[in-house]
């Protein structure tokens, strides 16, 4: 079973490569030109327990998305510091982001050559990675021929595929109908603990997840980060108990999603009184 | 929170892999019972919510209140994936080629019909509007003295050779104007601009450098060709979507990798495109040339037959010419580009049914 890597604050023995998947340090975060700068991040402090699931919460503005891209490398911090040990980090967008040009297989293939996975090894490989979000007999079929909550998953499976032990998520689910979305919640919460079960050889798996959508926040994660907006810095943080699998009904959910919409309301609100 | 908190420890883990778990209950029956539960919570007062939550926490550890589990899960999103995919029923071979070739034909006959009209009333004396049996007779002629097929092939092969050595240049061409920002800001302008400028202004320049040689119909083919298919590219690669690259960055796809598994191939509808742009083009300067290098020891191409037509003022044999010269551009097209752009649309999405 795998309770442990479910409390917080995370065990001493839960991680492989040290005591955080991701460390978000003092992370400032300014777009523009010298003198007409416009500032989006502002001291940003997060750990990323090994094996924890974290989401970032906040209304537009917040510069949620810039953080991840931060994160993921893709661009760098006006000041501070971000230390990801596990290598290179997973990152999923809103939209699948599949290349139309291969097939569902061929993705995922693509991902595990890039990591450098020999040729004879790929194919199986991809296999089992699509069993796992539940895609068996999706290897041929081209991006087209799935559904909106079918690419998600081979997103996630292609994402998995980067053997990463940080996997960002963007507002993954963000453009998928409700009760798609109900469902690619489950399996995310289900896959995320596969991969952090003691059984497991992949190692840990922690999650940063992007949202603005208070129930989704307090559906998946352990701890629940509001950055306020502009420039975006850390409001508030919940560390959220409610046992998974937890469904986005739940009145426990519920309660918790009404106090930080209530919090998350004030936030917005200072930018009115101007 | 001190009721969920109580059975964190006992409710939590896998679903996946607890045999123990309550499995066995229909995804539907969990699905009724979470409404029912939201119902309540809207309904009643906040204590009472949290009260309810509390002893279905508590239940639930004791396997009463049903929760999803793997099995469900599995079918759920397999009924969603059933419900979401689209149908995809392919038309029989033979009935799309019918509907497809029909139309065409159907305005061909009424073209031949008005022309057959006009000669019939004679619109013009007959040496001036020949009848379409007159040129077909033409046509005949030439196949009966055995020469025609050794036209065509002169100009499709000089067309051809033109036309590959355009793709060699353009696609060099175009990848550096593309991906090389000094270079596009210096000769990108001037590459698009080059485009409307048709390449049988070349010719005087050619025949002044190359006399009436083989060299000078190549370069006007090239000078045609090539600007269109390096803008094919470089359209090709501005319409790359960025999402793609930065999936591809994420996934490790830089530098070369990034050329050769995301920048090359996502730019290829917009490359085909350039190649199609570029055959008309090698075509339309060939038969420029042609019609006006006109020396013995080259061999006679289309353009050059049409040529000898006008000095005889052999109307039907300037107008087969034409045909002829027709049909192998759109026999090229047809043929060959054609099908792999549909393959590759296709094999994306991106084909439209109409």
């Amino acid at each position: 079973m795998t309770t442990s890597t479910l409390t917080k604050p995370a065990p001493a023995d839960a991680g492989t490569t040290g005591p955080y998947a991701a460390r978000i340090h003092h992370v400032s975060k300014s777009f523009g030109r010298p003198g007409a700068q416009q500032q989006v991040l502002d001291d940003i402090n997060i750990d990323v327990a090994p094996g924890s699931f974290v989401c970032l919460l906040g209304a537009s503005g917040c510069g949620k998305s810039t953080l991840l891209s931060l994160v993921a490398g893709l661009d760098k911090p006006s000041a501070g510091t971000i230390e990801t040990p596990g290598g290179r980090p997973a990152l999923m967008f809103q939209e699948h982001a599949l290349f139309p040009w291969l097939t569902a297989g061929r993705n995922i293939e693509l991902a595990l050559r890039l990591r450098g996975v020999p040729r004879a090894e790929r194919r199986g490989e991809a296999e089992r990675l699509l069993e796992l979000v539940r895609l068996k007999g999706a290897y041929g079929k081209r991006v087209h021929e799935l559904s909106g909550g079918m690419r998600q998953r081979v997103a996630m499976a292609r994402a998995l595929a980067q053997d990463s032990q940080l996997l960002l998520m963007d507002e993954p689910f963000a453009a998928l109908d409700a009760i798609t979305r109900d469902v690619l919640h489950d399996e995310l919460t289900r896959i995320w603990q596969t991969q952090n079960s003691s059984g497991s050889a992949a190692g840990n798996l922690s999650v940063l997840f992007v949202t603005h959508n208070v129930r989704e926040a307090v559906r998946l994660g352990e701890r629940v980060v509001l950055l306020s907006s502009r420039p975006g810095r850390v409001a508030r943080e919940w560390h959220v108990d409610i046992p998974q699998p937890r469904r986005i009904e739940d009145s426990a959910v519920a309660d918790l999603s009404i106090e930080i919409t209530e919090q998350l309301r004030g936030e917005i609100r200072r930018h009115g009184q101007h | 929170m001190a009721s969920t908190e109580t059975t964190a420890s006992s409710a939590k883990g896998n679903p996946g892999d607890d045999p123990a778990g309550p499995s066995t209950t229909p995804a539907t029956e969990a699905a009724t019972d979470a409404v029912a539960g939201s119902a309540g919570s809207t309904h009643g007062s906040p204590a009472e919510a949290t009260t309810e939550t509390g002893t279905g926490a508590g239940a639930e550890a004791a396997g009463a209140t049903p929760r999803p589990t793997a099995g469900d899960l599995a079918g759920l999103e397999a009924g969603l994936d059933a419900l979401d995919s689209a149908v995809v029923a392919r038309q029989p071979w033979l009935r799309t080629a019918l509907s497809k070739a029909f139309p065409p034909v159907i305005a061909i006959v009424i073209v031949l019909a008005l022309w057959q009209l006009a000669y019939h009333f004679q619109l013009k004396p007959h040496y001036l509007l020949p009848s379409p049996l007159d040129v077909f007779r033409s046509l005949q002629q030439k196949w009966l003295e055995g020469t025609l097929l050794g036209f065509v092939w002169t100009s499709l092969s000089r067309g051809a050779l033109g036309f590959l050595a355009s793709v060699v240049l353009g696609t060099a061409l175009g990848l550096i104007v593309a991906r090389v920002k000094p270079v596009r800001a210096a000769i990108g302008p001037i590459l698009s601009g080059l485009q409307s400028l048709p390449s049988v202004a070349w010719v005087p320049a050619a025949i002044i450098w190359f006399g009436l040689s083989d060299a000078t119909i190549y370069a006007v083919v090239l000078l045609g060709a090539v600007p269109s298919i390096a803008n094919g590219l470089v359209s090709g690669v501005d319409q790359i979507s960025p999402l793609y690259l930065r999936a591809g960055r994420t996934i490790g796809a830089t530098g070369l990798a990034g050329v050769r598994h995301v920048l090359l191939p996502a730019a290829l509808p917009g490359y085909l495109a350039g190649l199609k742009q570029g055959w008309a083009f090698s075509w339309r300067s060939l038969m420029a040339a042609e019609l006006i290098v006109n020396a013995p020891d080259l061999g006679t191409g289309l353009g050059q037959l049409l040529e000898q037509g006008r000095e005889l003022q052999d109307m039907s044999w300037v107008l087969a010419a034409i045909l002829l010269i027709l049909i192998v551009g759109i026999g090229i097209e047809l043929l060959i580009f054609a099908p792999i752009e549909r393959r590759v649309l296709r094999s994306r999405g991106l084909l439209v049914k109409s």
